[in-house]
């Protein structure tokens, strides 16, 4: 069974189709790699894979499940454009809030857990409206995985992070490949996603224009995809 | 997990969201001070038209100042995209609806509980003759306007007009039970009890409450999801 499945789903907003009939899929412990131009629909599989909009026809099922049960729920880990955290909350609170609103048997050690892992420790009890851009962004990586989900979508998730933040990323998601996690990521920047993807999709005004597995030539051209699958290839 | 125990989580993170900043309820309570305060000067009511009144200004400002809470409930939510945070977590889209019902409960009652005694002053009314009927009556009038503004709030949280849309689309939801709450109020400040010839508003604010409660927990995961 397939981590993720997208099975012939259609969007539309008013009369026009985001998305046309996609069809794709992530196996456990793959990390596919979601390419596209602005406007593609990139964000919205992406929104629909998490649940926070409903596909117009279609399915997508995570674990063989639609993502709005609240036991597939538990499983996704979603890291979007805003960092989802409070502002009128500090750091510490605001993992616990999600650890308890996750069902973790330790809230506040998983979150204590997370903020060392990702640099934050210092600054626990400061409130998330004083932190820095990098420190905000590092808390949201602490978010999506506070709860150790078995899938992570993340929409653009190298866009506007500091180096720091790049690096804390690029290892938790070496770290979760390797412990089997299933990673789907929409991202515009090739090189850092192509060099973790073990699978590449490209969508092309709401079509999938190529799905298969990443090659080495991929990783070496990142422009490659898009020369040959591409609206100019 | 605990039903309950989610909601109450919901409900404590929003609170204490809203005491840190106070934005909402400093608003809403200023907004209620300065009516009363205008409405004595403006009309310097005699002890007999202030018995008329009474209840109709009160839920007035009540429903007004609420909206300036209720206005705010998911609006939180949209800084840093954070309503997708709760949105993606094992949380039954009731117990979160209900969570946020909770918060906007206790602060829109906070503002009306100062309001109150002010009203008193102001207007030269012993309110507290029949003060737990009178509490009765405001604790179902607020539940009723807390559980209508926060259906409406999730509704229009992405208009950009949510501040004009909310108080447009609750007020004319909310007759029934602004209507029995303003009764049962001018009653209970002027000292008359709730009796046969008054209970009947009393069951329907009640009824309203259940009724809207009831549609609205069916209906919030389609409102939040779509």
């Amino acid at each position: 069974m397939s981590a993720v499945e997208v099975e012939g789903v259609w969007k539309f907003y008013g009369d026009f189709p985001a998305l046309r009939d996609v069809r794709l899929e992530a196996g456990a412990g793959s990390c596919l790699a979601l390419i596209g131009r602005n406007g593609a629909g990139k964000t919205t599989l992406l929104r629909i894979m998490a649940g926070f909009s409903r596909p117009g026809r279609g399915q997508v099922r995570i674990f063989g499940s639609p993502p709005r049960e609240t036991s597939t729920r538990r499983r996704m880990g979603f890291i979007g454009h805003g960092i989802a955290v409070y502002d009128e909350l500090s750091a510490l609170e605001n993992l616990t809030l999600f650890g308890r609103l996750y069902g973790l048997p330790d809230p506040r050690r998983s979150a204590l857990e997370w903020l060392e892992r990702t640099g934050l420790a210092r600054v626990r009890d400061g409130l998330v409206r004083e932190f820095s851009r990098g420190m905000r962004q590092r808390l949201a990586v602490a978010r999506a995985f506070l709860h150790d989900p078995g899938v992570l979508l993340l929409d653009e998730p190298f866009t506007a992070l500091d180096d720091r933040a790049i690096a804390v990323l690029q290892r938790l998601l070496a770290e979760a490949l390797a412990a089997g996690k299933t990673i789907v990521m929409s991202t515009h920047q090739l090189r850092e996603a192509l060099e973790l993807a073990s699978h590449v999709a490209l969508l092309n005004r709401g079509q999938v224009a190529f799905h298969g597995p990443r090659t080495p030539e991929m990783a070496a051209d990142p422009g490659l995809v898009y020369a040959r699958y591409g609206e100019g290839g | 997990m605990n039903f309950a125990r989610l909601v109450f989580i919901v409900a404590a993170k929003d609170l204490r969201a809203e005491l840190r900043t106070k934005e909402a309820v400093n608003a809403a309570l200023a907004f209620a001070l300065v009516i009363l305060l205008l409405f004595s000067f403006a009309f310097d009511p005699s002890a007999e038209t202030t018995r008329d009144i009474a209840g109709g200004l009160l839920w007035i400002v009540f429903a007004f100042a609420g909206v300036l809470v209720l206005n705010r409930s998911f609006a939180r939510e949209l800084a840093n995209d954070c309503l997708d945070a709760l949105i993606a977590a094992p949380v039954p889209a009731a117990a979160l609806f209900l969570g946020k019902v909770l918060a906007n409960y206790f602060l829109v009652l906070a503002v009306e509980l100062v309001s109150l005694p002010v009203f008193g002053v102001f207007y030269n009314v012993p309110w507290t003759s029949r003060f737990w009927q009178l509490m009765l009556v405001v604790a179902l009038g607020t539940w009723g306007l807390a559980v209508i503004g926060t259906v409406f709030s999730a509704l229009t949280v992405n208009i950009r007009l949510r501040e004009v849309m909310l108080p447009l689309l609750i007020y004319p939801i909310m007759i029934p039970a602004l209507m029995g709450a303003m009764q049962l109020t001018s009653d209970l400040v002027v000292g008359k009890p709730i009796g046969p010839e008054n209970v009947a508003w009393l069951k329907m604010l009640a009824g309203f409450d259940v009724i809207y409660t009831a549609v609205s927990l069916l209906l919030v995961e389609t409102v939040l999801v779509g």
